[in-house]
């Protein structure tokens, strides 16, 4: 059989279709994720003091924290699986540009961290006796929006720290700064929305996220291939 | 590195050796350049009517936040350019600049809080410049961590750019979103952003302190580089001999 080296495109939507498909045999990096973020949220009800804080105040706060660590512990495995075996050497070895190789792992951290939060929506619902009504496509654009950025830098972050020592550490002292703005908007954006306010009022939030996203999926593009310079 | 002829290699020592002596001078210069600065703050400038002494504090907090934003632009440049061009010097440089700035970052960040506790009646305000101030301090400090836990010079080299192109990006996003969170959700603040306008004695203290500390920075900078080539060179003859 004659290989053809595939396009960059097509080649990173088979990075990304090899690790989902992985996660979801697998099941355990998935369910470990979910219960972990479960677990925060039910902490989260406890570490407040209730008769000054209810837990409605507390819900956007607690659900953008609780996503955004098990964005770290989900983004901290994506390259560290691929030093198993050597297989990191095979994709490198693999005739597609570095580039096609962040987009596919970008792709497949993206889907990943999504499913994540989709997972966690409900819970936060149920635990912390939140209405969705008429608020969820906003928190879902916000969702959307708030995590595409930092997982570009949290793809070219975790590709960097997989082969230094202390990774598990390294990752999220590198990596939290840049969560500062995708996790204040979303926060503050989620907030409104509970509160029934339209979500034309956060706009300006919004093309802050945009901004954001684009600047870091591009540059992380831009100085990803710079790691594997060998 | 082995397969570098000696006479680069003396070449880069001898470089090594004359920004080592350069910045040790400048750091002199620098130093009693801001002494001076202090005693011309202290003794020879008014005392600001509202704020008392507590005012004085400035001419070391604005030029160390001056030097200390010059020093992770820098970073930025340098390790940019450091991907495009690949001379390790950019690197070297990049080091030597994020250490300084580290520490000038960490002077900001003291004598902030003594300033802000008697003026602001606080230790801590989540204002825009203060936020960007920390997280460039966090920033740093994660970059400064990452280069200690790598041992190969030019993986070291290439990690840590991407690390500083990407840090230098990030402030303003959080200055931005700083502001935004500010203005959405107003507190009381003691600060009047205005502020009133400052006599000529005052910004002619405030303009010698900036210079003498970004004498100081350039002093320290420049030995820090001389030393971390030097390093460079050990770190090449180690390997050679290994």
């Amino acid at each position: 059989m004659k290989s053809v080296p595939p396009g960059a495109l097509t080649a990173a939507l088979i990075i990304a279709g090899k690790d989902l498909r992985s996660e979801l045999r697998r099941r355990t990096a998935l369910v470990s994720a979910v219960v972990f973020a479960a677990l925060i949220l039910v902490i989260f009800n406890f570490a407040r003091d209730p008769t000054s804080l209810r837990a409605e105040q507390l819900a956007p706060s607690a659900f953008w924290i609780t996503c955004a660590f098990a964005a770290v512990t989900a983004l901290s495995r994506a390259f560290a699986v691929e030093l198993e075996h050597g297989a990191l050497d095979g994709l490198l070895l693999a005739p597609v540009p570095r580039e096609a190789l962040f987009l596919g792992k970008f792709l497949g951290n993206l889907t990943f961290v999504l499913l994540v939060e989709g997972v966690t929506l409900p819970l936060f619902v149920l635990f912390f006796n939140v209405s969705l009504k008429g608020a969820l496509p906003g928190i879902v654009l916000v969702a959307l929006l708030a995590t595409v950025g930092f997982v570009a830098v949290g793809t070219v972050f975790s590709a960097l720290t997989a082969r230094v020592r202390f990774n598990e550490l390294m990752l999220p002292v590198l990596l939290l700064p840049f969560m500062l703005p995708p996790l204040a908007g979303a926060a503050q954006v989620t907030a409104a929305l509970l509160n029934g306010r339209p979500l034309v009022e956060s706009v300006g939030w919004l093309r802050l996220l945009l901004v954001y996203d684009i600047t870091f999926v591009t540059l992380s593009l831009l100085v990803f291939p710079a790691l594997f310079d060998e | 590195m082995s397969s570098l002829p000696s006479s680069t290699n003396s070449d880069t020592r001898a470089a090594a050796g004359r920004a080592l002596s350069t910045g040790r001078v400048l750091t002199v210069i620098g130093l009693l350049a801001v002494a001076a600065a202090l005693v011309r703050a202290i003794a020879f400038t008014g005392v600001e009517a509202v704020q008392g002494p507590a005012q004085k504090i400035m001419y070391v907090h604005v030029p160390s936040a001056w030097c200390a934003f010059l020093a992770f632009g820098l970073v930025g440049i340098c390790s940019g350019l450091y991907l495009w061009l690949g001379d390790r010097r950019l690197d070297t440089f990049s080091e030597a600049s994020a250490e300084v700035g580290v520490v000038l970052t960490g002077l900001v960040l003291v004598t902030g809080p003594i300033w802000g506790k008697p003026i602001w009646g606080t230790w801590w305000q989540w204002e825009p410049r203060l936020t960007s101030t920390l997280f460039l301090f966090f920033l740093f400090v994660g970059y400064l961590t990452l280069r200690r836990a790598m041992f190969d010079p030019a993986e070291r080299a290439r990690y840590s750019a991407v690390v500083g192109i990407l840090g230098a990006m990030l402030v303003p996003f959080i200055h931005l979103s700083v502001y935004m969170f500010r203005t959405i959700h107003p507190r009381p603040v003691v600060l009047n952003p205005e502020g009133p306008t400052m006599p000529g004695s005052f910004v002619a203290t405030l303009l010698f302190s900036l210079a003498a500390f970004t004498l100081l920075y350039l002093g320290l900078v420049t030995t820090r580089y001389g030393l971390g080539r030097l390093r460079e060179l050990r770190e090449a003859r180690d390997v050679a001999a290994a």
